[in-house]
């Protein structure tokens, strides 16, 4: 890939989808996680990180208050802020789901961008440079506000470090971290679900019929929005829908807004699909109808 | 529910591509989905072995349902709920990282030496760094003591510099004067500080090697500081075996993480042949197994220092414990290895 640069687009919203393409052939279309989804789990785990580190340093004060083992304590906080700083991320994403706990909630994992596997080194390289993109600032400013030295200079400059990379992803179209720039990784959105019901099969009854004239009004954009008001199953929606169709195609209302919608859709849909077979694939209302 | 435009035909049913489609593979899809999703919930280790032998099959075939489903069937549902299925099933098939034994076992055996192998050129540049920085200021503190101050942070001294006696900078070398309980505390601190500078020193390469060759830089001055406050003292030698009993490992390991954040600068300024990115993700895959081995040999110094140097105390015990190590850990890196 080059490196992000900004580039005069083509209009049109900028989409998340992203091509990827499978050893067999085939292209996922994957969704890369947006930046304030990243975000939400980043502040997601940082917040976990911090309350860990609260129960832990307390629960080690109460062991030395109870032993007076200060040694063993101190090395057991030391080492475990260490690795809370410095695991947190690599470990979770190292394991089987590529995902931190933040990232997991918000759906999200990690994966290498040329679809190999993600490796431990990709992973290191990846959160090493959160060193610098947020604890590094912000320790080099907690130490100098707490020796009083902070002055304005200071402050801005540390600001300004951060901001760079802070909104690194917001400058490159794929969402990338410094960190993602240097392991070759990217942020996808996990998507879970289960298949919807077949809107055209089991249906027993007889089925409406339309005329030519009804169905070459639409093509496969108004089809699939036909598709969601029908699975949306809002009342509002679908009287809308079925009071507009019936208006521009001149059906009288039968008084079945559902049952009506249903029959021209699966009508729609069998006459879109055959028009696909024959290679002509109307994408939407304003698009030639096929004589 | 008869109307003067949609008339009502005998039950004809229309069956759209979809509806063929679903009745002959949704139970595949099914089965592929209930497999997955257990391996998403448990591990790979959770499937039989006839589970474990059909899982690509189904997921082979469930990529050409998806194939088939855009080209011939408008039904989006369908559509987006094989794309989700295929996507998962990618990335527990080909996506997911092996398991952590094998990951430590690959790390040490060929991952990191070979890794600390492909920047040799850049630990050579670290190591002149820091022998010139400990010179430059082994020079600067002989020749004007409060330089010394200027280089030194005030908490890390700790009563060594140039002002203090040859008996107290003695006591502090064989740990006499020092109180006993703290020092395994002040160990695990210098390695996790340590530790952090390495993933600096790392990281910090990004900016184009600057900061880091600052941080190598500066780390060599230290030394030499150090260095030139024991020498006129007459202790350069027994300074030498307190250095060099963790020295030689902390001092390497350092070195290493900054080699690798010149590997990185290096590759983003200069990417030769290669795009910039891809020259950056070359470099920073394996860089960053270096510097994750350089947090390892701090671990190894931290003990070295907390254990090793309060029970060893013979000078000559230090110097050979350093040099083992620094022997050892040179042929563990640049030994010649099958390919």
């Amino acid at each position: 890939m080059r490196w992000p640069t900004r580039k005069k687009k083509q209009s049109g919203p900028a989409s998340l989808r992203r091509n990827f393409v499978t050893p067999e052939g085939v292209d996922l279309k994957l969704e890369l996680g947006g930046a304030g989804t990243r975000a939400a789990a980043f502040m997601l785990d940082a917040v976990i990180i911090f309350v860990v580190l609260i129960i832990v340093t307390i629960v080690i004060v109460t062991l030395f208050v109870a032993s007076r083992q200060s040694d063993a304590l101190a090395i057991l906080w030391l080492i475990g802020f260490f690795v809370l700083r410095n695991g947190w991320f690599t470990l979770f994403e190292m394991g089987g789901r590529g995902a931190t706990p933040g990232k997991r909630v918000m759906g999200l994992r990690v994966v290498a961008r040329d679809g190999a596997r993600l490796t431990g080194g990709a992973v290191i390289a990846r959160n090493a440079m959160r060193e610098i993109e947020v604890f590094l600032p912000l320790s080099f400013l907690g130490a100098q506000a707490a020796e009083g030295t902070a002055d304005a200079f200071l402050t801005i400059f540390a600001l300004c470090w951060s901001g760079i990379f802070l909104f690194f992803p917001l400058f490159n179209r794929d969402r990338l971290r410094v960190g993602d720039l240097i392991a070759g990784t990217w942020v996808v959105r996990t998507v879970t679900g289960s298949l919807g019901h077949d809107l055209v099969a089991g249906k027993e009854s007889a089925r409406r019929t339309f005329s030519d004239a009804a169905l070459s009004l639409y093509g496969v954009y108004e089809l699939q929005t036909l598709e969601d008001v029908l699975r949306g199953g809002r009342d509002d929606a679908i009287a809308t829908v079925a009071w507009t169709i019936r208006n521009k195609a001149g059906i009288a209302d039968d008084g079945d807004d559902f049952g009506f919608l249903s029959d021209y859709y699966a009508a729609l849909c069998a006459r879109l699909e055959r028009g696909l077979m024959l290679g002509k694939r109307r994408e939407d209302k304003f698009a030639a109808s096929r004589g | 529910m008869t109307t003067a435009s949609s008339a009502i035909l005998e039950a004809q049913p229309i069956l759209v591509n979809a509806t063929r489609f679903r009745k002959a593979h949704e139970a595949e899809w099914e089965r592929l989905e209930y497999l997955v999703s257990r391996i998403e919930k448990r591990s790979v280790a959770a499937l039989s072995d006839d589970d474990l032998l059909v899982l690509p099959l189904l997921y082979r075939s469930a990529l050409s349902s998806l194939s088939v489903a855009r080209e011939t069937s408008l039904d989006r549902a369908l559509i987006t709920y094989l794309e989700q299925l295929c996507t998962r099933a990618y990335f527990q098939i080909y996506g997911v990282p092996t398991s952590a034994l094998r990951q430590i076992a690959r790390f040490f055996a060929k991952s990191w030496p070979e890794a600390v192998q492909a920047i040799w050129r850049e630990t050579l540049v670290a190591f002149l760094l820091t022998v010139a920085g400990a010179v430059v200021a082994y020079l600067l503190v002989r020749s004007d003591p409060t330089w010394f101050f200027g280089i030194i942070p005030q908490g890390l001294s700790d009563g060594r510099d140039p002002s203090a006696s040859a008996e107290s900078l003695r006591a502090t070398l064989y740990g006499a004067s020092h109180k006993d309980d703290g020092l395994a505390v002040f160990a695990t601190y210098l390695f996790t500080h340590n530790a952090q500078i390495a993933i600096f020193a790392f990281a910090l390469g990004f900016a184009f090697t600057v900061p880091t060759i600052l941080l190598i830089l500066y780390n060599g001055l230290m030394l030499g500081a150090f260095v030139a406050v024991f020498v006129p003292k007459g202790l350069g030698w027994n300074l030498g075996g307190w250095l060099m009993i963790h020295g030689t490992t902390e001092i390497f390991a350092i070195i290493l993480s900054g080699a690798a954040g010149f590997r990185i600068g290096m590759a983003i300024a200069f990417p030769g042949r290669l795009s910039r990115g891809d020259s950056a993700i070359a470099a920073g895959r394996s860089a960053a197994t270096a510097m994750a081995g350089a947090v390892v040999m701090l671990i190894v110094a931290g003990l070295l220092e907390g254990i090793g140097r309060q029970t060893v105390t013979d000078d000559w015990s230090r110097y050979g414990i350093g040099l083992t190590m620094l022997v050892g850990w040179l042929v563990y890196f640049y030994m010649p290895r099958k390919a």
